[in-house]
């Protein structure tokens, strides 16, 4: 893919947290893409630091968090350079929305499912609040929910899971966003409702000509719907390509261990278990995050971090065996 | 449980607490006191005497008998004969009730003016200087004896400073209103004298703003802590990414919910106000229930200072009672649960 | 022999470590956390020097703090006198040194009686529920529907002045909060899973309430403690104040304000200094106790 045709690309981006502890470095020069209509699912264990990606996207991340450095190239524009106020106006729930793991808790208590959405509606268009109204139960209805009139007078905590999640999903869709960042939007849901809200997904963002960054550790869901694939260790997006580049085709060895862990139905035997645990971030690993436990761990891996080599049309790798196999254009 | 279901079972649960009560003054005043009447008319009293009172105030009944003697008559209002004054109780309680009520009304309103929105900005400006300054502020606040900060102020702003008026509900060359609800405020005003008013808001000020001190700075210190609590929750996340700017999640989103708890130490707040009132009054010879209480303990008016303690506490549920059910009532997952 | 015994005191020590070393890394965080509170730091000198002054009281001022000496009856203060003399001539230095005693011994009595009792209580209901929880809950409901203040002084009133009877009053006020806590606290720990293996191994009622709950509550009943302190001290200066607490001469902060009362215009120090002592006091014990709590909050640990 065309760098110059992505609609978010992320350049090196770092977020650290600056706790009494020490200093987390929780992201270490992310890079990252994301074109047009395109469904990315960002991949990683837990405390990898997707989750922080996708709140440092939107500029959400609290103290004692802060973005040190790096680009967030939206539109034209370097997100990291635009004020408060312009994210707030023209982007947050404008152009990129995001929804939340536990639905229920991402909804106010004490306004009703209604006044959220409308108030969602109304900040970025100019609109009455009976219009906004009015608008709130058709995008519930286009979320697939059922009775949305009456759902829009109910309270959060009235609501199902999956109901929650749909509310959320139209409260982030209402003003028509280019990208919608869900992390772990199915986590807390049901199997079934999980499979539900994955379709509803997929359909509304062909419906709405939207992309989406599916941040999840479920390496299923990410098979079954994204388009393309980026993934995480440590804080550094370690492989991107297509779904089917890291699904049959991966090359980091961490992926390779990630594909493994997954318990197969026919297979028996031993689960597979990558060595070692997840770094410390305070005083992670010199040179590239993974090489204490890589079982092909060069002298070079300690003393360097890998740059990203592009070994496919489109699949980039960042590890040092594939210092030579890096396709010329 | 719904709602409805909620308040009726906190009735029910004042009932009985309210029950309790009337049980714990019995106890304090006849069976605690050694000889209650030794005690009010001294030793050297004959004997013929303290019989004959004995036996008028049926003390030498049984205790049950007395018990259900002294709950009849609470309940037709018969709160007893003060010592003191010579006049039935209830009387003095209700006339000295509303002046109480003032006071206690106008200090919540200067600790909730003051409190919460302090409370918010320590909570938004977290461990920067106008939080801590809040903080210290708010614990000399609670740690404050108030009625030693009531003569200190007294003694400043009174005596040496003269800005403010000499102790009392209002200067001592004026006449008092003609009662009609019993409020100074509200009767002067229905009067149609202006000067009184104000004269009496003056003379409001001070023991206002001593009695509210305490109180501020626990409603300050409750409205950080449940703010922070509130802004760490997810859906203040998730309204910042909807596009809303920080003013408005704080306002709309934050303070809604943050408030909740807040309301209800408010209503433990009246509490204090009304034992800080006991001691405020008698600084600033305010004429309400407090000085009474005092006035009564001095003088070993047992039947008083009984009477008036059951009243306080009486307030003290009922303020306890509206809060809960404004609780309740606030917050949709319990009012919908 | 010595040696021997020596030996097998370490081996018991070092099993006593490991055993509770979760425990031990818990404690050493919390003081880590507690040294970095400046505030608490502050609570934790004014105590410290409030309980030092009560103790070393006798080696501090020289003045008797009951002698009398109608000659010098409220004179200002001066280099001999740095507080001033009260209306019967009566060093004030002194008399809040000396105060400093009697509101320490009012609060720890205080403290010790309604904390057990209350404690005790509040266990008993968590642990055996039904109709004695009811009845022991809507008993502290009952007391805790007066002001504190205005019930210790109806106790006060009844039982006639004295320093005993004050600590009494207080206590029977004080109680009902621990109980409630202690009753909170049961129920959370009763539902955990070790309860549950304890008792499937046998143990009576008694010794999982007194060896295994107790002990979990007590972390929050001492925040607790600590925090009521500063109330105990106001409670008791408010008693002495309205005349219905320690009893003449005995030097009690309250008592000392009051008898300043008729004096504050001019002769201000009478009152002015012992209530000082009395907001540094309670300050202090405010700040321990803020403190204290924030670093037991589980949820600022992180």
């Amino acid at each position: 893919m065309n760098k110059e045709n992505s609609l978010l690309d992320i350049r090196n981006l770092k977020t650290y947290f600056y706790t009494y502890k020490g200093v987390v470095k929780a992201l270490e020069g992310v890079n990252l893409r994301i074109g047009a209509n395109e469904l990315l699912g960002l991949v990683g264990e837990t405390g990898c630091g997707k989750t922080v990606t996708g709140l440092s996207i939107l500029r959400l991340i609290d103290s004692p968090g802060k973005i040190i450095g790096g680009e967030i190239v939206f539109g034209g524009e370097d997100l990291l350079k635009l004020s408060e106020n312009e994210m707030s106006e023209r982007i947050r729930g404008k152009k990129i929305s995001m929804i939340f793991q536990e639905p229920r808790s991402s909804l106010n208590p004490t306004y009703t499912v209604g006044s959220q959405i409308s108030e969602a509606i109304r900040l970025h268009q100019r609109v009455d609040k009976r219009e906004a109204f009015e608008r709130s139960i058709s995008i519930l209805r286009q979320t697939g929910m059922p009775d949305p009139e009456r759902i829009v007078k109910e309270y959060p905590h009235e609501l199902s899971g999956g109901m929650a999640q749909r509310a959320m999903i139209a409260m982030a869709l209402s003003c028509d966003p280019e990208l919608l960042i869900a992390d772990e939007p199915t986590s807390s849901l049901d199997v079934t409702i999980e499979a539900q809200i994955l379709e509803l997904i997929k359909d509304l963002i062909s419906k709405f000509r939207a992309s989406v960054l599916l941040i999840t550790h479920d390496l299923g869901i990410v098979a079954e719907t994204c388009d393309k694939v980026a993934v995480m260790y440590a804080g550094n997006v370690i492989e991107y390509g297509d779904v089917r580049d890291i699904f049959k085709r991966h090359k980091h060895p961490y992926t390779e261990g990630l594909l493994k862990s997954v318990p197969k139905l026919k297979v028996s035997g031993e689960l597979y278990t990558i060595e070692g645990t997840v770094p410390n971030l305070i005083t992670p690993p010199t040179g590239c995050r993974f090489h204490p436990r890589c079982p092909e761990a060069m002298k070079k891996c300690s003393e360097l971090k890998p740059p990203d080599f592009e070994v496919e049309s489109g699949h980039s790798v960042s590890c040092f065996l594939y210092l030579d196999q890096e396709k010329r254009e | 449980m719904n709602f409805r279901a909620f308040v009726l079972r906190r009735l029910l649960l004042m009932l009985i607490v309210l029950f309790g009560v009337v049980t714990i003054t019995f106890v304090i005043s006849h069976i605690i006191p050694a000889d209650p009447i030794g005690a009010i008319l001294g030793p050297q009293a004959p004997d013929e005497l303290i019989e004959k009172l004995r036996h008028e105030w049926g003390l030498d009944r049984p205790l049950h008998e007395q018990f259900i003697n002294y709950v009849w008559n609470l309940l037709h209002g018969d709160l007893g004969k003060s010592i003191r004054t010579n006049r039935p109780i209830i009387r003095d309680l209700m006339e000295r009730f509303p002046d109480t009520i003032e006071l206690s009304t106008a200090s919540m309103i200067i600790a909730v003016c003051v409190g919460i929105p302090l409370g918010i900005i320590s909570a938004c400006r977290k461990d920067k200087i106008p939080d801590h300054v809040s903080r210290v502020f708010s614990l000399f606040g609670i740690s404050l004896p108030v009625f030693w900060s009531g003569l200190i102020l007294l003694m400043i702003f009174y005596y040496r400073l003269n800005w403010l008026p000499s102790p009392g509900p209002y200067s001592t060359h004026l006449r008092p209103p003609p009662t009609v609800t019993g409020f100074i405020s509200i009767d002067s005003l229905i009067a149609g004298d202006v000067g009184l008013f104000i004269n009496h808001l003056q003379h409001m000020i001070l023991p206002a703003f001593v009695l509210g001190f305490s109180s501020m700075a626990s409603i300050a210190r409750m409205t950080r802590s449940s703010m922070l609590e509130v802004l760490r929750q997810d859906y203040i996340k998730a309204a910042r990414s909807k596009g809303l700017k920080e003013r408005a999640v704080v306002f709309n989103h934050a303070l809604r919910n943050a408030m909740i708890p807040t309301v209800t130490i408010i209503g433990l707040n009246y509490g204090s106000l009304l034992e800080g009132a006991v001691l405020t009054e008698t600084i600033f010879a305010w004429p309400g229930i407090g000085s009474y209480l005092t006035g009564a303990i001095l003088y070993l008016d047992f039947q008083a200072v009984m009477s008036t303690t059951l009243l306080i506490a009486f307030t003290y549920s009922l303020s306890n009672l509206i809060v809960d059910i404004l609780y309740a009532f606030l917050d949709p997952r319990i009012k919908y649960g | 022999m010595g040696v021997g015994k020596e030996k097998s005191i370490l081996k018991w020590l070092s099993r006593w470590k490991t055993e509770h070393e979760a425990m031990l890394e818990d404690f050493k965080y919390s003081l880590h956390l507690l040294r970095r509170s400046p505030l608490s730091m502050v609570g934790l000198i004014l105590i410290s020097a409030f309980v030092l002054i009560a103790i070393l009281a006798p080696l501090l001022t020289k003045y008797d703090p009951i002698e009398q000496d109608l000659q010098s009856r409220l004179q200002p203060p001066c280099w001999d006198n740095p507080f001033g003399r009260d209306q019967l001539g009566r060093d004030i230095l002194s008399r809040v040194i000396y105060g400093s005693r009697i509101s320490l011994r009012i609060g720890i009595t205080v403290i010790a009686i309604s904390a057990t009792t209350g404690t005790v209580l509040g266990v008993v209901a968590g642990y055996l529920g039904g109709i004695i929880e009811e009845i022991i809950m809507r008993i502290t409901d009952m007391f805790l529907a007066f002001p504190s203040l205005i019930l210790a002084m109806a106790i006060s009133a009844a039982l006639g002045r004295s320093l005993e009877n004050t600590v009494i009053a207080i206590g029977i006020v004080a109680w009902p909060t621990y109980a409630r806590l202690a009753r909170g606290l049961t129920l959370s720990v009763k539902e955990e899973q070790f309860i549950e293996a304890v008792r499937s191994l046998g143990a009576s009622r008694k010794r999982i309430i007194f060896s295994h709950i107790l002990p979990q509550c007590l972390p929050t009943i001492i925040i607790q403690a600590t925090l009521s302190m500063g109330g105990i001290i106001l409670t008791a200066a408010g008693l002495g104040f309205i005349g219905f607490g320690a009893e003449p001469p005995l030097p009690e902060w309250g008592v000392m304000i009051s008898d300043g009362r008729n004096f504050i215009m001019r002769e201000w120090w009478v009152s002015t200094f012992p209530g000082l002592a009395m907001l540094f006091n309670v300050l202090g014990f405010n700040l321990l106790g803020d403190g204290l709590r924030d670093v037991l909050d589980p949820r600022l640990r992180r």
